[in-house]
């Protein structure tokens, strides 16, 4: 991040008078010139506003009324995006679900952040058998194909957790089974590149020179290294939002998932594969959702990798 | 009264994959309190290791320290435990690094790096901290000391980097300030200014310094008495007008020779030491320095001198006394 000062924007002679551009507005200069990373941007606002803004206009409930007689209804004026197969209204479960959805990439993503920069900091600045432990450790956890054992894990746990209310919903046990196996079952590419990172930094210099001030080695680790350290942890952790979404449309696609009534976009997918053609409705809404949330993190998370690369041009 | 640091027998080993380097080998010196020491040598004659193992900054392994003692004030800082060592580092004993260009985080502002030597050691609060490291910044010399604090190392010039990091070293004013070739990474000009400015600064504080350099000029003006180390041996030590006046060790003299100075006739050659200092993976039983010098007898080859007090608080450490030209 230190040749950032090299890299100043040629303007023309009023730039030399301007104050040298901050961190963080070079990054958004970059950032800005990457018009896909730029759409996929804006489409994740739109749909975090759908989530959320949708759910002032109808309640949980209304999501979940089963009504038989209108079983897979074609979209119309009073079922926008149609019904599913006991009738109840989809856009409704798109808009929950994207709220379960959503929430569950952030939170897996939370737990993958957590350990996956413990593991790999503490590997990597203390070296040696701590080091040898803990990356045996995941690769032995990457060893494990994930997604057979979030199959076995969510069938084994899913029901023994209580559901829980948090922001004035209820989730089920389903969801936070889910959600921490998805985090702790993705966590070792990170702690990889963080103990990459650490083993480099740890020889710099300005180590040495924070150790001979009496900085403590937590100190070192988390005030010194660490935030050298953010950018590929951001990138890592935008691009992670993404497979976690997947991970649990898949899981519960499959059935073990997020239990109903609580609606995901995955879930929703269960029920649906059966009418496939006959009611395409029931898929085409929960599935484009999910393919255009990951879309867009994906662009937001390439976007960025270029945006914090301090060795990149802003040209 | 016992001497604020007492180095003895201090013995530095790394341990590498083409076998063992004996980086310090047995290095013994006094700094009294106040004193300003110079170390001066080739790279790679053990000059940084020997303090870097002083601050307890070896990393190990690969390195050891495997004899000898270090104490300050009495206590012996090589039994220390990590977490001892950091109540020592930065408070009692403080260093500045040779490259100001990598000693300093490019992600944290300067204001929060120099204050936390204050928030460790003193106890201060953010506020109290902010007003002591802009006092600071003002002390070493940046302007607009304020308008700075939240700057970041890019920001500053190497010369201005460099006072940020006397800053950082002084901040609790300690009692010894090691300086590891603080202006060989520095113009000629900036250097004479951070030579001054750490004259100033000891003469305020009172500080002991400890300067090591390769450049026997920088050390005449600040130094009082010099050490002259070679393949991790120190080979002669004394005052320093003495040393430079009458120098009595090979090494030193040849040294001397090799420093330009500005009385010099034109046309005339700046003379070399031939050679490399010595690999230190194996050394020679003999004196180190043997294969390189002019004055070299055959007793040089087997046997290694050690330091003689040759005249009130001088010692060498030759066979050959190169006054007279004879052992």
């Amino acid at each position: 991040m230190e040749t950032t000062i090299t890299e100043t924007p040629q303007y023309g002679l009023e730039a030399l008078e301007a104050p040298p551009l901050s961190l963080r507005q070079l990054v958004w200069l970059r950032f800005r010139r990457h018009k896909m990373a730029l759409a996929g941007a804006v489409m994740l606002i739109l749909l975090i506003l759908y989530a959320t803004v949708g759910a002032l206009f109808f309640t949980e409930a209304y999501g979940n009324i089963t009504d038989t007689s209108i079983r897979l209804q074609a979209p119309s004026a009073e079922h926008p995006f149609g019904t599913d197969v006991v009738g109840r209204d989809l856009l409704a479960r798109t808009i929950y679900g994207g709220q379960i959805s959503l929430m569950i990439g952030l939170t897996a993503v939370l737990i993958v952040i957590i350990v996956g920069v413990l593991v790999g900091a503490i590997s990597g600045y203390y070296g040696g058998w701590i080091d040898g432990v803990l990356m045996r450790f995941a690769e032995a956890m990457f060893n494990i194909p994930t997604i057979p054992l979030l199959l076995v894990l969510s069938k084994m746990l899913s029901d023994k957790v209580p559901t829980i209310e948090l922001l004035g919903r209820e989730f089920s046990g389903s969801v936070v089974v889910i959600t921490a196996v998805i985090g702790l079952t993705s966590w070792m590419g990170l702690a990889r590149l963080v103990r990459a990172n650490f083993l480099s930094l740890k020889e710099q210099e300005f180590v040495t020179a924070a150790r001979s001030i009496g900085a403590s080695n937590f100190s070192i680790i988390f005030a010194h290294i660490l935030p050298n350290t953010v950018a590929p942890i951001i990138v890592s952790a935008t691009l992670g939002v993404a497979n976690a979404i997947i991970s649990e449309a898949y899981v519960s696609f499959l059935g073990v998932g997020v239990m109903p009534p609580t609606a995901t976009w995955g879930n929703m997918l269960n029920g649906a594969y059966k009418y496939l053609e006959t009611a395409p409705w029931t898929w085409i809404f929960p599935g484009s959702l999910i393919v255009l949330t990951v879309l867009s993190i994906n662009f937001v998370g390439d976007g960025l990798r270029d945006a914090l690369d301090p060795r990149a041009l802003v040209e | 009264m016992a001497p604020l640091l007492k180095v003895q027998d201090l013995t530095t080993r790394f341990r590498t994959l083409d076998g063992v380097v004996h980086a310090v080998n047995g290095i013994s010196y006094v700094l009294e309190e106040g004193e300003a020491l110079g170390i001066v040598g080739e790279s790679g004659c053990g000059k940084s290791v020997s303090v870097l193992s002083v601050m307890g900054l070896i990393p190990e392994p690969p390195g050891e320290i495997i004899a000898g003692q270090v104490l300050y004030q009495g206590q012996d800082l090589l039994k220390l435990d990590d977490e001892q060592m950091e109540h020592i580092r930065g408070r009692e004993i403080a260093m500045v690094f040779q490259d100001p260009m990598t000693s300093l985080n490019p992600v944290l502002t300067i204001g929060r790096q120099i204050s936390e030597p204050l928030i460790v050691h003193l106890g201060m609060g953010q506020e109290e901290a902010h007003r002591w490291t802009v006092d600071l910044l003002e002390k070493v010399g940046i302007p607009q000391a304020a308008d700075r604090y939240r700057d970041y190392p890019h920001q500053f010039s190497g010369g201005m980097r460099q006072r940020v990091m006397i800053a950082m070293a002084l901040a609790c004013a300690p009692s010894i300030l090691i300086a590891d070739e603080p202006t060989t990474a520095l113009d000629v000009t900036i250097q004479a200014q951070i030579v001054e400015l750490v004259k100033d600064l000891r003469d305020q504080l009172g500080m002991a310094v400890i300067w090591i350099t390769h450049d026997l000029g920088v050390i005449a003006g600040l130094a009082e008495r010099v050490i002259v180390m070679y393949a991790g041996f120190i080979v002669e030590r004394g005052h320093v007008d003495d040393i430079y006046a009458n120098p009595r060790h090979p090494y030193t003299l040849a040294l001397l020779k090799s420093l330009p100075r500005v009385d010099r006739t034109s046309g005339e050659k700046l003379a070399t030491i031939d050679g490399l200092p010595p690999d230190l993976l194996g050394l020679p039983p003999g004196c180190p320095f043997a294969p390189r010098c002019e004055y070299v007898v055959e007793r040089c080859v087997q046997e290694n001198p050690v330091l003689e007090p040759v005249g009130p608080n001088r010692e060498v450490a030759c066979w050959v006394d190169v006054t007279t030209r004879r052992e």
